[in-house]
């Protein structure tokens, strides 16, 4: 058995499962504050990976480009739910999930105009910090870092800050939140924020590795879907724990169909089979495989 | 001597007459739908909005183009009108605006449409109306067959012959190389893989030991490129775009594997492919090109480029200077300018596509030296030549002769 | 009962001018073309309609469906030689068939997970069509090209008016089917499973029947829809049934009025024509032109265009009753 290649598409699968897992996070944080699922959060993400790219380029170092980036980011995530958002907060699910086609559509043609269309090289920060092996780029243990510091900052924030508290309470419960003087409307802003600033980092993230234009996040988005499905929608860990498993089951097709030498999904339908291990998965566990299970009202 | 005088006298004579009696009465030329002693209407396809969206610009390159030529006073006197629709590379869409711009517009052509769906969603219907399509923006080797299409001319040297090309390359100098293949599951990439196939023959195709695809939606090809790697090949096709073809070069590089890396044409852009994936991993890598490559440093002092910087400021200021699909746009455009210029006042269709297919030696500015187009009225191949080159420091490197394969 | 007779009245009136439509002068071969695909599109979203619309269940995967019935009818009329008119039932079938049977795993799916499903069908179904096993048939990546018919008995009609006139046969009759089974005992089924599945359950209702089953009828008007789309553009690939078209049906079904049926025909009119009127304005940027008129459309009518406009109709109503 060839285990250095096992060893190789595993990290690999792993470093793929980064990408998703960080795109899940976003996707879980909008769901924790709405209760809706943003189609356009991946679009949302290459676009403030072109904001962070063109204040490099104007020659800021990267940190401050990084951080100013996610600042920019959660001001416009707030400005989309104050501006847009909350004119549709009455409005059915699927009116909702029409206005987030809108915007996803949108801001993949802004950003192909204001940028053009041309590839573009992302630097990575961890280049410099990490050793380069010929198992993982130094970038893939960034990314892997990144996300486990992300996500226990979004633990402690819910866990312990009032106002963490408050946005959960006000996504779970409206009208009795707004009852204990919770100021509903502005946490459903400060989650789009919170969401667009972690998108923002999934995208700066995501493009040294698939390399920036508009179409970004155009295949990653459905990956990032299913893993937050997969690990439980509502539970930020089980998004995180998601994305690799989803990254990991991937690859694992085309280990197993190497090590026994037939190819019956190949390359062509990795993907497809992944999403049917993982519909299949939730069909029998629907609130995911680390997500609570809701009790609903009658 | 009395005779030639004769003659001369009487041809003058003629067309003396011909010039009283035909011209103030009838329009100076021979016209079909679409153009007039004024305009000639043209209309083109293009993916604007969608995934595909990046092959816009060649639509506004050709735009510019044409408004440059306008500026400067048209073709023989008439202005280009140039109607370009958005399709989406969605063929059913591309059947609608092509009806549109046929029926409603009434163009008097359609030019450099693109995409191998979209324009084999019409070719039936444009052969059918007898209304040109020259020059789609395609690499497929279906557009060059005039006695099923007559109506139907492809432009740029097709992935097939493309294919072939390396192919040969390949067996002739590297022994018992061990083949590995990477392509994109689609029409392009089917039509480069088999040109590869057959170029290498069928000796040559029991050398490939890996053969993989990967999909559009795919985030990277890292797993495919590790696939390919632990086959042990050490030859190395890459059928990719721009996004997957950096990847793979960069992936190759980290983890040490250095086979000899043919690149499609179509990732062949220095500035967006190969010093994103890193130009260290990029050494000796080769390709086939006709055109210039516009960062590549080596045109920088050269007339053609010079002329094509300040086009693209002038007239296409939107555009990325980096972007070859404005050098594409701004070529086909000119190959198109030339055909409606050697139609002088017969701007019948079928004038047009005698003209189209009577191309001799035509050298632009834009593609390579000692690159031409040629047709005939057997030939709807325009660009058949195209010569191999290797990346070396931070440029690319022409060598060997300019090959042309022999397509159809 | 004389609303209904109304109604049948109206329906009839619009019939009635969609037959004319192609004969009035200086309608065109390509408008009357561009008609035809209106009416596929409308029988595709009274489909998706009938499952998101009625039953409550959602799809971002109708495009599936689509293409499968695009290439039934693409296959039997190229490889089989078979008439346009006899694709048409064949593809209804297969497409009832692989709906119903998709719709028994589904049927534990809801929401958001429905929807990944769903979204997973639309991405698995045009890489399946390009697979090599079935190349043979389906044409790989290169796809199959089909031959317009032309009309029948001899008629004095171009292509185009002969295939819009059967595309509105078609509609009719599917419409027809649509009215009486929704505005009946099934209709209200479908409507109880969507407001309150345990209670249509207490009620012994068969949800899971019922579920199914929505899924089978509704894959099978998407699959008629693309069988005659098939016909009419006369080319099927995989790169016609990308996502994209899955997401435009989904948009032309809310754009044009969940639950209703009328809502079809203006959801259709909506995806054909508002990317080329954005088109026309920017080119630049269309898709932003076009996502901002999802957002405005929805903002001025969050019930769709049909919903829109009963509501304009009742106020109006009120403003006469008042004076």
């Amino acid at each position: 058995m060839n285990w250095e290649f096992v060893l190789h598409q595993a990290t690999s699968g792993l470093a793929n499962g980064a990408i998703y897992a960080s795109v899940a996070l976003a996707l879980v944080m909008i769901y924790t504050a709405t209760e809706h699922i943003n189609f356009a959060q991946g679009e949302m993400a290459m676009f403030s990976c072109y904001i962070a790219w063109q204040l490099i380029d104007w020659g800021l170092p990267y940190w401050v480009a990084f951080f100013c980036t996610i600042a920019i980011s959660f001001a416009g995530g707030v400005a989309i739910e104050r501006v847009i958002l909350k004119r549709f907060h009455n409005a059915p699910v699927l009116a909702v999930i029409i206005v987030f086609i809108g915007l996803l559509v949108i801001f993949n043609s802004i950003a192909g105009w204001i940028w053009s269309t041309v590839l573009k090289q992302f630097p990575s920060p961890f280049v410099d910090i990490f050793p380069t092996t010929k198992l993982v780029g130094p970038h893939q243990l960034g990314v892997v870092l990144t996300i486990l510091i992300i996500l226990t900052g979004l633990y402690l924030f819910f866990r312990f800050t009032p106002l963490g508290l408050a946005m959960r309470a006000a996504a779970q419960n409206p009208v009795s939140a707004r009852l204990v003087g919770v100021r509903v409307n502005w946490m459903l802003a400060l989650g789009w924020g919170l969401a667009a600033a972690v998108g923002a980092v999934a995208g700066m993230m995501v493009a040294p590795i698939v390399f920036l234009d508009p179409n970004l996040m155009a295949g990653i988005l459905l990956y990032g879907f299913a893993s937050a499905l997969l690990g439980g929608i509502s539970n930020p860990g089980g998004a995180v724990l998601g994305g690799f498993i989803l990254g990991l089951l991937e690859n694992g097709i085309i280990v197993v169909e190497n090590l026994v030498g037939v190819t019956v999904f190949g390359n062509e339908l990795k993907l497809t089979v992944a999403l049917i291990v993982v519909i299949a998965v939730l069909i029998f566990k629907p609130s995911g495989l680390f997500g609570k299970v809701r009790v609903k009202r009658v | 001597m009395s005779i030639s005088r004769r003659k001369l006298m009487q041809g003058t004579a003629a067309a003396g007459v011909a010039a009283t009696v035909v011209g103030p009465a009838i329009a100076k030329g021979k016209y079909d739908e679409g153009a007039t002693d004024k305009e000639i209407k043209i209309g083109h396809t293009n993916p604007y909005s969608g995934p595909a969206s990046a092959y816009g610009t060649i639509g506004k390159a050709i735009d510019a183009y044409f408004k440059k030529i306008n500026e400067e006073g048209g073709i023989n006197g008439r202005k280009v009108t140039f109607i370009s629709q958005d399709d989406g590379y969605s063929p059913p869409k591309t059947v609608e605006v092509i009806r549109q711009l046929v029926e409603q517009e009434k163009v008097l052509l359609v030019f450099n449409t693109l995409g191998t769906p979209p324009n084999t969603a019409i070719q039936k219907y444009m052969n059918a109306k007898k209304v040109p399509q020259l020059f789609v923006a395609t690499g497929a080797s279906k557009w060059g067959m005039p006695k099923e299409f007559p109506w139907t001319m492809g432009w740029q040297p097709d992935y097939n012959t493309e294919g072939q090309i390396y192919a040969k390359y390949l067996l002739a100098n590297k022994k018992d190389a061990k083949i590995a293949v990477l392509y994109q599951n689609d029409d392009y990439g089917k039509d480069y893989l088999e040109g590869f196939h057959k170029g290498l023959g069928d000796a040559g195709k029991k050398q490939i030991v890996s053969e993989v695809s990967y999909e559009v939606t795919d985030p990277t090809v890292d797993s495919q490129v590790i696939q390919m790697h632990s086959k042990g090949a050490d030859a190395f096709f890459n059928i990719t775009t721009p996004k997957f073809a950096a990847q793979a070069i960069k992936k190759a590089g980290e983890i040490g594997w250095k086979p000899m890396h043919f690149l499609n044409n179509v990732s062949a852009s220095v500035s967006t492919v190969l010093k994103p994936a890193g130009f260290e991993f990029s050494q000796g890598i080769l390709t086939a090109a006709y055109l210039k490559d516009p960062t590549d440093k080596q045109w920088f002092g050269h007339q053609g480029y010079l002329e094509w910087v300040e086009w693209m400021k002038k007239y296409h200021a939107s555009g990325n200077i980096q972007d070859s699909f404005n050098v594409y746009g701004y070529t086909v455009a000119q190959t198109m300018t030339h055909v409606l210029k050697a139609c002088g006042d017969d701007l019948t269709r079928a004038n047009i596509m005698k003209q189209a297919a009577s191309i001799k030696g035509l050298a632009l500015p834009m593609m390579l030296p000692g690159i031409k187009i040629n047709t005939s009225a057997t030939d709807f191949y325009p660009i058949q030549s195209v010569q191999l080159q290797r990346f070396k420091g931070e440029t690319w490197e022409l060598f060997g002769d300019i090959l042309a394969a022999e397509s159809a | 009962m004389a609303g209904i007779d109304k109604n049948l009245r109206w329906a009839g009136i619009v019939l009635l001018l969609a037959i004319l439509l192609p004969f009035i002068p200086g309608v065109s071969d390509y408008r009357i073309f561009q008609l035809t695909l209106v009416l596929v599109y409308a029988i595709a979203l009274l489909g998706l309609n009938v499952l998101t619309g009625y039953n409550g269940q959602f799809s971002l995967g109708h495009g599936a469906f689509y293409a499968v019935g695009a290439y039934v009818a693409a296959i039997m009329m190229d490889k089989w030689g078979m008439p346009y008119y006899a694709t048409v039932p064949a593809a209804a079938v297969v497409c009832l068939v692989v709906g119903f049977l998709f719709g028994l795993p589904a049927l534990r799916l809801e929401g958001h997970y429905l929807a990944l499903a769903t979204f997973a069908l639309a991405l698995a179904v045009p890489q399946m069509l390009k697979h090599k096993s079935i190349e043979y048939w389906t044409g790989g990546v290169q796809g199959i090209v089909i031959i317009k018919p032309d009309p029948p008995f001899g008629l004095p009609l171009s292509q185009d008016q002969w295939l819009y006139l059967f595309t509105l046969f078609v509609l009719a009759i599917l419409f027809l089917c649509a009215w009486n089974l929704l505005r009946g005992r099934t209709g209200r089924a479908l409507v109880a499973i969507r407001d309150h599945h345990m209670a249509a359950d207490t009620m012994g209702i068969n949800t899971a029947l019922y579920k199914s089953l929505t899924f089978g009828v509704s894959a099978m008007y998407t699959g008629v829809a693309g069988a005659l789309g098939a016909i009419a553009i006369q080319f099927v690939a995989p790169d016609s049934f990308t996502i994209l078209l899955s997401i435009s049906l989904l948009v032309g079904v809310v754009i044009g009025g969940l639950a209703s049926i009328p809502g079809a025909i203006f959801g259709a009119l909506f995806i054909v024509y508002t990317p080329n009127i954005a088109s026309d304005i920017s080119k630049a940027a269309p898709w932003a032109i076009y996502g901002i008129f999802l957002i405005v459309f929805m903002y001025l009518m969050p019930t769709g265009i049909w919903g829109g406009l009963r509501k304009l109709a009742a106020m109006i109503r009120a403003r006469r009753n008042a004076s």
